[in-house]
């Protein structure tokens, strides 16, 4: 296992009576993509805030590259972009980016490095405030990236951008994954996240629900059957897989049973006399994992 | 400490390049020209007497505007109109970081909160000593030029008084733009900051005074105020108060000047420790 580069341990934010982020425990390791799923006002931000230093908890525990958050040897490793860019909309992006990297005590010469890689470097002259929203959201990124930081952390970084904008930042995050970065990426899109993400948090109302693997969330391959008639194959499919374990979706049935048992379902089928019109292995979207997730969390 | 140095360079940046410094500062020249020198000059040339004279004989007149009175000069406008000035400054320096969001990205590249504040005061310690030195650098030109046209012969003031009342103009526009700064810090954004800030230095101040004349126990308090401090000290340095004819608005003689330069100290380490304890505590939201 590599090193966890961020650990939080019940991690808890209290605003007066409002419950914020509740008890919040997941590590990210050395070079994993981390994706941090969730709706809006889920938590998410006030987390990254909270591993950031720049929101105290009120309990719990975190670390970050190894020291408390917050600590100037933590962050000067870090780059961030949390809850939209902030800018001196005076300066161009480039003089903003200037100023950071004075700030961050690196080379003003990877100010040009960190706007070419956004695809910003023709517009780096222009003030901030004449930016589109989606350039601003890049120029937060570049500066994030300014000093090569060994940590990544960009909180909702499509946000606000079009479709091209988002298919770029996706591409962004993944060729940075690729050269092995680790990336702490929040988002409410779904997509994104299934993409981009080695390992994901799902947290909704303050709670983190679930810390695990892309394809562990999505849990084992199920089977999708479509045969005339329907209470036939709903009949066979129970008694296949059990009661519980089976669900009609669509015009067919889902049955919780892995692809080595398909034979054995058709065979039945069609010996009950249906007609069997379609039989494939059929793997959960996060989308259907995150409302299970969240749909079980809104009913309690 | 190489942290400190970073955050000055990066601030200094940010400011050079800020239109709204520009403004302020070319303000508080224009104001020193128009005041001191254009002013006198109108109604020294208008014979005195009149209302802009105040009743001053022309030769009082001319004399406020000879290389001579540079000291008292320098020191005239800092405590009400100057001070004011600065205040803005540092409001709009301190409460604009909110606002624009720059509070937080500058707190994520890592110096330290406390390490980034002493990088913007060192900064600001830069503006004020620009802005002082180009006071007495248009009080030297425009004195040389009035002596020059109207035939008088040049005397300069004592190096030494010249240096008392610079350094005086550097503590009352540190103490201001800090106080500033404070409000700025508190306030978390520019306008309540500037607004309440303004009605204090120019309004509150000045009413608590006039309320004083008549009701002396409020004496003790109005002796307290920053402005009180900043505008002995001017008093103290020898520019008219505000009670004499021809005086300036905010010059006081109500403390000695010993008394007002420990007032401004003990104000400049209050708003510093202030402002870094709220900078420390607080989140950045």
């Amino acid at each position: 296992m590599s090193a966890a580069l961020v650990t939080s341990e019940h991690l808890t934010k209290t605003y007066g009576e409002r419950l914020a982020v509740d008890d919040v425990t997941l590590t990210v390791h050395a070079g994993e993509v981390y994706g941090f799923l969730g709706p809006n006002g889920a938590g998410k931000t006030t987390t990254l805030r909270m591993l950031l230093g720049l929101v105290r908890p009120t309990s719990g525990r975190a670390t970050v590259l190894g020291q408390p958050p917050g600590d100037p040897a933590a962050t000067s490793r870090t780059g961030a972009l949390i809850e939209g860019p902030g800018f001196y909309p005076y300066l161009t992006g480039r003089d903003n980016l200037r100023v950071m990297a004075r700030y961050r005590g690196v080379a003003e010469a990877e100010v040009d490095e960190a706007l070419e890689r956004v695809d910003l470097r023709d517009r780096g002259g222009d003030r901030f405030k004449a930016y589109s929203l989606g350039m601003k959201q890049r120029l937060g990124v570049a500066c994030a990236l300014l000093g090569h930081p060994d940590l990544l952390v960009l909180d909702e970084p499509t946000n606000g951008l079009d479709p091209a904008g988002r298919q770029d930042m996706r591409a962004l995050v993944g060729s940075l994954a690729a050269e092995g970065q680790t990336v702490l990426f929040s988002s409410h899109l779904l997509d994104e996240v299934q993409d981009l993400c080695d390992r994901v948090a799902v947290m909704s109302r303050g709670r983190l629900l679930v810390e695990s693997t892309v394809a562990e969330l999505r849990g084992a391959t199920s089977l999708f059957v479509r045969a005339e008639p329907a209470d036939v194959t709903l009949a066979v499919a129970m008694r296949l897989a059990g009661e519980d374990r089976v669900e009609r979706i669509d015009d067919g049935v889902r049955l919780d049973l892995g692809v080595d048992r398909a034979p054995e379902v058709a065979r039945a089928l069609v010996a009950a006399g249906a007609d069997l019109r379609e039989l494939r292995p059929r793997e959960r979207s996060l989308e259907d994992v995150f409302f299970d997730l969240t749909g079980t969390e809104v009913a309690r | 400490m190489t942290g400190v140095l970073h955050s000055t360079r990066a601030e200094l940046l940010r400011l050079r390049l800020w239109p709204a410094l520009w403004i302020t500062v070319g303000l508080e020249v224009l104001l020193n020209v128009v005041f001191v020198y254009v002013f006198n000059y109108l109604a020294y040339r208008g014979g005195g007497g009149g209302g802009l004279s105040d009743g001053l004989p022309p030769q009082l007149l001319l004399a406020r505007m000879l290389p001579v009175a540079i000291p008292e000069v320098l020191v005239q406008g800092l405590p009400m109109f100057g001070g004011a000035l600065m205040l803005v400054l540092g409001a709009l320096a301190a409460g604009s970081g909110y606002s624009w969001g720059t509070v937080k990205t500058i707190a994520l590249q890592g110096p330290g909160r406390l390490v980034t504040l002493s990088g913007t005061l060192a900064a600001l310690a830069v503006v004020v000593v620009g802005v002082v030195t180009a006071l007495l650098a248009t009080d030297v030109v425009a004195s040389l030029l009035v002596a020059t046209t109207q035939s008088q012969a040049v005397v300069w003031p004592a190096l030494g008084e010249v240096a008392r009342s610079y350094g005086a103009g550097l503590l009352v526009f540190g103490v201001w733009t800090l106080g500033g700064v404070l409000i700025g810090t508190l306030a978390r954004g520019p306008a309540l900051a500037v607004g309440l800030g303004l009605v204090w230095v120019l309004v509150v101040e000045n009413l608590l005074r006039g309320v004083s004349l008549a009701w002396s126990p409020l004496d003790r308090l109005t002796d307290l105020l920053p402005g009180t401090a900043a505008g002995s000290l001017a008093g103290a340095l020898g520019a008219a108060p505000a009670s004499e004819p021809g005086g300036t608005p905010g010059v006081l003689t109500s403390l000695s000047g010993p008394t007002a330069l420990a007032m401004l100290s003990a104000y400049l380490v209050l708003f510093l420790g202030v402002t870094a304890a709220l900078l420390r505590r607080r989140d950045v939201v």
